[in-house]
């Protein structure tokens, strides 16, 4: 099943345009990588998916759904570090943020809703974490309570906005390891405009500057970084420990 | 020492402070943790050419500013509904153009304006009995929206897109909580004036931001922090003989200095353990 089917897409802001004729299928279940440069529509894409902002034309599906009917299936995970750590906060009350849009105004959380926060912080392993002030948590456990906020709706798909890769030094996890776990069940879209950040959950990977590059695969062809860049890129200056270009290409490089 | 609760005049600017410092607390720890300072700010100076109007009109300055303060409110949300790239410009014009409307309103009123230097410093030794009553409802206004809205308050203020995804009303929750931050400048511009009322909104807030696990904890702190400058500065200006609003506001500029010293302390002992 298509989780995500996008036509003939252009939107932006005012009278300017940011994405031009975007056309993308993501399959259900799929891990897809969007690179891209700041600037490039990167953000006007995830808002758009978010309902924040509306396209100036173009066909969004979801599940077979209209974007409007379906936006309570999409999980976000912003960047972790947007926040202000001085807001006195728990990790348990960050994470029922994400109930609210279930419960409705003034009304009290359930059992269930707690019973769901409860699930989420365990799925990411900091359910023991839950009396601690957000302050006081490492990027990456800050990072990991946001998915659990997204997870608290129980999203079909997940997007995550400029993660930052880091092993966690107390669960000694690899922060991927948790993105390929809940891929089992989510389908799974990340946005970055480090190549580096784009690992080896990834399936598949496109490239977004104004236009989207997508050729269904993992494959990151020079030529694919240069449209999107519009200078060469070398693609081992990152110091990137995965392999994301295809064998042949890097050594003609 | 205990001679000054026998003037009337005395009791009441006490207990205004008290009722003050409850809706400083709360409506403040909003303030602070959203960091909307300088749109309250804009809120209050706007709510001067109510006051002028008032005075024009003859009827009670505070309705004026009330009115002033809420449009202001309504104004800041519309800009930011359009996300104006000059929401900071537009803001700073608000401010001087309620300050300039005010004075044209008072030059236009005929005769003498009698306490007009007190809304703008503050005169807490002047408040009547009904205005007492009025800050009471006022509290009560304050505490109840809280209660029903922590919740979406907390969220709105801690990450507003996110809020914005989850379908909630963010615009009107932001409207919202403005009016409310309108209602209480109001409420406290007869204590320590326009122009130190800020002071008083965000020093207690940003004080216990340091010494709180949650957003009900920075309240109460805060409405302690308030109860215990305004009544310090009270005294203080009672037996030195000096402006009560001024005095206040110094004492709580001195807290906020003393807790910044012993924060930065903690953090040096912290790194040489």
């Amino acid at each position: 099943m298509k989780a995500i089917e996008i036509k003939n897409l252009y939107a932006g802001y005012d009278n300017k345009v940011t994405l031009e004729n975007i056309n993308l299928v993501v399959e259900e279940r799929e891990f897809l990588g969007i690179i891209g440069p700041n600037g490039g529509g990167k953000t006007t894409l995830l808002k758009i998916l978010l309902g924040l902002i509306k396209p100036f034309k173009g066909e969004i599906k979801i599940f077979g759904q209209s974007l409007d009917k379906a936006l309570s299936q999409i999980g976000y995970v912003p960047q972790y570090s947007n926040f202000d750590l001085n807001y006195p906060i728990n990790v348990w009350d960050v994470t029922m943020m994400g109930r609210m849009g279930n419960t409705g105004l003034l009304k009290k959380f359930s059992k269930d809703d707690k019973s769901i926060v409860e699930d989420s912080l365990r799925k990411v392993e900091l359910l023991e974490f839950r009396n601690r002030l957000v302050k006081n948590l490492s990027g990456g456990e800050r990072q990991r309570v946001l998915i659990a906020r997204a997870l608290t709706t129980k999203p079909k798909i997940l997007l995550l906005d400029e993660p930052t890769a880091s092993v966690d030094s107390k669960t000694g996890k690899n922060f991927y390891e948790l993105l390929d776990k809940l891929n089992e069940e989510i389908t799974i879209i990340l946005v970055s405009h480090d190549i580096g950040a784009i690992s080896q959950s990834v399936k598949k990977i496109a490239c977004l500057n104004r236009t989207l590059i997508f050729h269904d695969s993992k494959e990151l062809t020079p030529e694919m970084l240069e449209a999107t860049y519009h200078c060469p890129i070398d693609l081992i200056a990152h110091g990137v420990p995965h392999r994301v270009l295809d064998d042949s290409h890097l050594e003609t490089h | 020492m205990f001679e000054i609760f026998q003037y009337d005049f005395m009791v009441n600017a006490l207990i205004a402070s008290l009722l003050a410092s409850v809706a400083f607390g709360i409506v403040g720890t909003y303030v602070v943790v959203r960091k909307i300072v300088f749109i309250s700010g804009g809120i209050a100076h706007t709510a001067y050419g109510g006051i002028g109007l008032g005075y024009l009109l003859g009827i009670n300055p505070i309705f004026g500013a009330l009115i002033f303060s809420l449009g202001a409110a309504g104004f800041i949300s519309t800009m930011r509904k359009k996300e104006s790239q000059f929401e900071d410009t537009l803001i700073g014009i608000m401010w001087a153009f309620g300050m300039a409307l005010g004075v044209m309103f008072i030059n236009f009123t005929p005769g003498y304006v009698p306490d007009l230097m007190s809304y703008l410093f503050g005169n807490i030794l002047t408040i009547p009995d009904s205005e007492l009553i009025i800050m009471f409802l006022l509290d009560l206004f304050v505490i109840g929206i809280v209660v029903l809205f922590f919740r979406e308050f907390q969220s709105i203020t801690f990450d507003e897109e996110y809020t914005r995804t989850l379908g909630l009303p963010v615009d009107k929750l932001y409207l919202l909580l403005l009016m409310l931050i309108a209602v209480t400048i109001v409420l406290l511009i007869k204590l320590v004036g326009i122009i130190l009322v800020i002071a008083l909104l965000s020093i207690p807030s940003s004080i216990s931001i340091n010494y709180v696990k949650s957003l009900k904890s920075m309240m109460l702190l805060s409405i302690v922090l308030g109860i215990v400058f305004t009544t310090v500065g009270l005294l203080l200006s009672y037996y030195l003989n000096l402006a009560s609003g001024a005095t206040i506001i110094i004492v709580a500029v001195a807290a906020y200095l003393i807790s910044t010293l012993h924060l930065s302390l903690k953090k040096k002992r912290f790194k040489l353990v």
